[in-house]
């Protein structure tokens, strides 16, 4: 593992390099212009936030019913990628809803969803910061909540009237559009492996920091 | 019967003759720079904007998990060292 990781650095850092020209290079949408290319870095992002939920709410219920450490530690990881990733969703897309739809902000079903999923993440988030022994659990709970959420957040612009594009964008790209997607998509998905990887590792050793200073204190 | 669908054949006429009349004619003459602008929200500074932001926010948390990294393994050194040093008889 310890070897992979400068490998996946070096290939991220050539997909993000790369990125730019591919995406400056692609055509303009027909009716936003410019600001479509916000696309190619908003779509990822929400790829990326669900992927985090769903390994937090795997790892979340690993725990539950097994009590690794180790899932809890990927569980918290992935908590903080789902914030992390979801906050660019949610900073991105208003950027691009000013210039598309006029205003920065709808109380529409597809942003509100994602906007109360980034907010169960955030909730985990300060359970396990301020909940104190035994939030773990919990957390677990909110992790499985939040990764239940994430099918409505997706259906929501088939199941509701929304100014929102509908999730048939994407399969139905034109392939000079689709191109600089799919190597944004694989550039953030990379990203979030390798920032899950460093993250579990800081996880890993605040819980054997934990245990020296248990065992420090037994000795005194 | 007949008489209604004359009428409403005349009233489709009448709406489409209307729909193809040309727009009304100009009141008067209007300087180019007295136009609204075009674009009163240009794309360029949101686009930037966007991806500045992406690229700062993933810098800041990488930057902020190497720091926290770093504190964390210097301390558990330093506390393992302080039960190494408890442990020994």
């Amino acid at each position: 593992m310890k070897k992979l990781f400068p490998a996946g650095v070096a290939i991220c850092a050539v997909l993000f390099a790369y990125a730019p020209i591919a995406i400056g290079r692609a055509p303009y949408e027909s009716t936003m212009g410019l600001v479509q290319k916000i696309f190619y870095f908003h779509v990822p992002s929400w790829f990326a936030m669900f992927l985090a939920t769903f390994v937090c709410g795997i790892a979340g219920v690993v725990f539950l019913f097994t009590r690794r450490r180790a899932a809890d530690a990927v569980a918290v990881a992935a908590a903080e990628l789902a914030v992390l990733f979801g906050l660019l969703g949610l900073v991105t897309g208003p950027l691009w809803a000013r210039k598309a739809w006029g205003v920065w902000w709808q109380w529409d079903a597809r942003l509100v969803t994602a906007l109360v999923l980034w907010l169960i993440f955030a909730a985990y988030l300060l359970l396990r910061k301020y909940g104190g022994p035994g939030s773990e659990r919990l957390a677990a709970g909110v992790a499985l909540f939040g990764m239940a959420n994430v099918p409505f957040v997706y259906w929501s612009v088939h199941m509701w009237r929304t100014i929102h594009p509908l999730t048939s964008v994407v399969p139905t790209l034109p392939r000079p559009l689709a191109g600089p997607l799919w190597l944004s998509v694989a550039a953030f998905l990379l990203l979030f492996v390798l920032l899950l990887g460093m993250r579990s590792r800081l996880e890993r050793l605040r819980q054997a920091l934990d245990d020296a200073y248990l065992t420090l204190e037994e000795q005194s | 019967m007949k008489t209604l669908i004359a009428s409403l054949v005349l009233s489709l006429f009448a709406a489409v003759a209307a729909a193809q009349q040309p727009p009304p004619a100009q009141g008067g003459f209007v300087p180019i720079d007295q136009l609204p602008a075009a674009e009163p929200f240009p794309a360029a500074p949101l686009v930037i904007a966007a991806y500045a932001f992406v690229w700062l926010a993933v810098a800041f948390y990488v930057w902020s998990v190497w720091r926290r990294l770093d504190r964390v393994e210097r301390e558990l050194k330093a506390v393992t060292a302080r039960v190494e040093r408890g442990a020994r008889p």
